[in-house]
């Protein structure tokens, strides 16, 4: 993981952009792991199909990887020779098999690390210069432990040495002018500075995997800017003390996985019901039940989107990419906070816990504007907290403010807020909860839709990119194909989407779902054409771009 | 606390509604809906900078019945919710309200962590040992006897009832008492004490159910005021706590925990945010 991490910063230094992600059993500390880096001198938003280089320090547990790790002919494993032969898993692929005695050659340095022979190997194959990966050594080590630096940098170079005698591999491309100015963040991250940037100052939360990232960052970051972070005591407390915290008129946040919803489902009924707006940032995980902690799934659409009992309106949104996560986090706080409404944001494992080397993000004006009553209604005029407007927007008096005293309810209420269980009542306010939704503009955020052809692939969450990816290699093939992946879930489009799909003759469905969620609620959403094939399967294995693109290539046909 | 600057003098009627309780006639929640609002009349708390936070049975119906800011949220989080509510807002004054079955049963797991967190609000639990709402079931403080519900086994329970004061000084509430609802101002004045306390305050309130347990008419001819003050030793409080047979009335307990709050006083931007992620 350490020598992933130099590559990634050297990388990073050298001007290229990257997806790093990693994958590790169920220990709780240290035990084998698999750091998994894609460069580029491009942006990069997916996993490619293969892995040109796998290098293994040791084959200790290399089974719990080895599906994670697909190789073919055109590979090249690196190993070390005093750590047994390549385990026939892996040797099967055909895959050229180079040893790089990295133990041996570390302990001819005092304090060499195998790990830095290796770093030192890879680099030098792939065309990465030493000297940068020295100058990130230097950053991380010179100042902080001496010995260390002058033995890693001894290391790395041993190790680019040996790597002249390896024979060719795929190098890095050439990048086209000075590098641009890049971010290197996680999608846990990205979402947690999304939440502050649309203005999130509250957040209550308990830990669980994969999301506990988003909580450490706003545990530091909310304090920095004057908002509160509190570890509650489980997921149901979590939830009320951000539906408390945004009574108050704080923009508020709470992220979990799986398990973690499931409890919350009720309060995000209440608040849709008392229409008061919080985020839940869902990192989704392998499920049901405990299921796969550590690796990705699609498979908590059905309960974003279906979970709530009563009828009841809310907002669904999914980010396409670990850089999207900012921006997607950024917008549901606006439309949660701009609709008085709850906002799912539907992140995974493999969005919310791998790196990315990225462009610098747009500075998009999504700001969380609650609309507010400041002054009390005139004398004998009580307040009216659920007025029924034209829009459905009804103005929110935040408490403190002298005269619109009311109380916020989960019983259906008269438009002061009053208990009430008439029919008139229930249909008048349901009426105005979901038109709020319904009627809001949501401009081209809604979905990507790129290029053209009477193919569309469609898709949604962390599978946007491998989809990109295969629709722009099925074009250098002659097949046209279009991505239409939706950012924003619930409310439905049907407009937009008949106009995304117009000329559309086939469909092909992608989701990282066993039970095809995405596939059954697009049918039953929206109007699709008739041919409609489908990529879905469980995690933890994600869907790759040659995976599509040998699809598109026979659907075209 | 906050609101007793205010130049206005209010009353307890100001913070009555005229929303009409569901509560049956003899409820004692009547009486404690008086004393929370005789409280707020004696601290002079602003309406618009008070809250009444509640989950749902009989007695969380209270937040409508107030002329506060209110929140009847769902069953068994109103610890939660008004705990929220303080924290992003430390000026306005929190007191959240509710039953036996909201706040112990399946509240019971907030009950323990909002009197460890120690946030600076005030508890009043309406124990009258029964579900009322759900027309009859018993609850976490019925006693283990009781079985004149469809509900209980012939024989009762056979449960151990809940102690909530002995399980909040254990768990580390900063304020201790328990009243009777059939003694209003006495009620009221210990409201207003917790409310002044800062932290944690809970308070239990014995309030009578006499649609499903008629035998509670009695309580008014057993509950006396208790015959020591209030103490700081949490170890007193206990061996009292143990050794009293739950009809004292008064303030057991009031502790100087500091009270919790997490609201930063940064002012970064977001470039200062930002500037950790550039290259």
């Amino acid at each position: 993981m350490t020598a992933a991490n130099m590559l990634l910063d050297a990388a990073a230094e050298a001007g290229y952009y990257a997806l790093f992600g990693r994958s590790s059993g169920p220990q709780i500390r240290g035990g084998e792991a698999a750091a998994i880096v894609r460069l580029s001198p491009e942006p990069v938003t997916s996993v490619d199909d293969t892995t040109e280089i796998l290098l293994a320090i040791d084959w200790q547990n290399v089974q719990r990887f080895a599906a994670e790790l697909p190789l073919d002919k055109n590979s090249v494993i690196i190993t070390d020779p005093t750590q047994g032969e390549v385990p026939e898993v892996m040797a099967k692929s055909g895959a050229r098999i180079v040893e790089l005695p990295m133990k041996d050659l570390a302990k001819e340095i005092p304090g060499g690390r195998p790990n830095m022979v290796a770093l030192g190997a890879v680099a030098a194959l792939i065309g990465l210069p030493v000297d940068v990966v020295c100058e990130v050594l230097g950053q991380s080590l010179k100042k902080k432990r001496a010995d260390a630096y002058e033995a890693s940098v001894a290391a790395v170079k041993k190790g680019a040495e040996a790597a002249a005698g390896m024979g060719a591999t795929k190098r890095l491309g050439k990048l086209a002018g000075e590098p641009a100015k890049r971010w290197s963040i996680t999608g846990n991250e990205a979402a947690a500075l999304g939440a502050v940037r649309g203005g999130v100052r509250f957040c209550a939360a308990y830990p669980i995997t994969p999301a506990t990232e988003i909580l450490e960052y706003l545990s530091s970051a909310l304090p920095k800017v004057g908002g509160v972070f509190v570890q509650a005591e489980d997921e149901l407390a979590s939830i009320n003390m951000c539906v408390g915290g945004s009574f108050g008129g704080a923009a508020s946040i709470t992220a979990t996985a799986g398990p973690g919803l499931s409890l919350m489902i009720e309060a995000l009924g209440m608040a849709t019901a008392s229409e008061t707006p919080v985020v839940v940032v869902d990192v989704q995980r392998g499920g049901p039940s405990t299921g796969i902690p550590t690796k990705s799934e699609q498979s908590d659409l059905n309960i974003a989107l279906y979970g709530l009992h009563g009828d009841a309106p809310h907002l669904v949104v999914a980010p396409h990419s670990i850089g999207d996560c900012l921006m997607t986090t950024q917008w549901a706080v606006h439309l949660a906070e701009t609709m008085q409404a709850p906002c799912i944001v539907l992140s995974d494992q493999s969005l919310g816990q791998s790196r990315t080397i990225m462009p610098v993000p747009a500075d998009v004006a999504f700001v969380g504007k609650r609309l507010t009553v400041t002054e009390a209604p005139a004398e004998g005029v009580q307040y009216k907290r659920y007025a029924n407007t034209a829009s459905g927007i009804s103005p929110m008096a935040i408490p403190g403010t002298p005269g619109c005293q009311y109380t916020a309810d989960g019983l259906e209420h008269t438009e002061t807020g009053t208990p009430s269980s008439q029919a008139n009542d229930h249909s008048s306010q349901q009426d105005k909860r979901l038109r709020k939704l319904t009627d809001h503009e949501y401009g081209d955020h809604w979905a990507t839709i790129e290029g053209e052809g009477d193919i569309a692939v469609m898709c949604w969450g962390s599978c946007t990119g491998a989809a990109r990816e295969a629709i722009t290699r099925a074009a250098a093939d002659g097949v046209k194909a279009r991505l239409i992946s939706p950012r924003l879930l619930y409310p439905t489009r049907p407009e937009a989407m008949a106009k995304a799909l117009a000329g559309v003759r086939k469909v092909l469905v992608v989701e990282l779902s066993h039970l095809g969620q995405f596939h059954r609620y697009l049918k039953g959403e929206y109007d699709l054409p008739a041919e409609i094939q489908q990529i879905k399967r469980g995690g933890p294995l994600p869907i790759r771009p040659n995976e599509i693109h040998s699809r598109l290539l026979s659907m075209g046909k | 606390m906050s609101g007793t600057n205010c130049a206005l003098t209010y009353t307890a009627k100001d913070y009555k509604s005229d929303t009409k309780p569901v509560w049956c006639p003899g409820c004692g929640d009547y009486s404690v809906l008086s004393s929370i609002t005789k409280a707020f009349a004696d601290l002079n708390l602003e309406p618009h900078k008070t809250s009444v936070v509640s989950g749902i049975g009989c007695s969380s119906r209270i937040p409508a019945y107030t002329t506060t800011y209110g929140f009847h949220s769902i069953h068994g989080r109103a610890l939660a919710v008004g705990a929220g509510l303080k924290l992003a807002r430390p000026d306005m004054t929190v007191l959240v309200a509710g039953g036996d079955g909201d706040g112990f049963s399946i509240g019971g797991n907030h009950f323990l962590h909002a009197c460890r967190r120690n946030v600076d609000m005030t508890y009043v639990v309406m124990d009258n040992r029964v579900y009322g709402m759900t027309k009859g079931q018993p609850s976490p403080t019925t006693e283990p006897d009781w079985d004149a519900s469809a509900m209980a086994p012939p024989g009762g329970t056979g449960m151990t009832p809940f102690n909530p004061l002995a399980i909040a000084l254990a768990a580390g509430a900063n304020f201790v008492a328990r009243c009777f609802s059939g003694d209003p101002n006495g009620t009221a004045a210990v409201i207003a004490e917790a409310i002044k306390h800062p932290g944690f305050s809970f308070v239990a309130v014995m309030s009578p159910c006499i649609t499903f347990r008629e035998e509670q008419r009695e309580w008014k001819n057993v509950v006396r005021p208790s015959p020591v003050e209030s103490t700081t030793d949490a170890a007193q409080a206990a061996k009292r706590l143990m050794t009293d047979d739950g009809f004292n009335m008064g303030i057991l307990y009031r502790g100087h925990r500091t009270p919790y709050s997490p609201k930063g006083a940064g002012q970064a931007s977001l470039a200062d945010l930002e500037a950790e992620f550039a290259l």
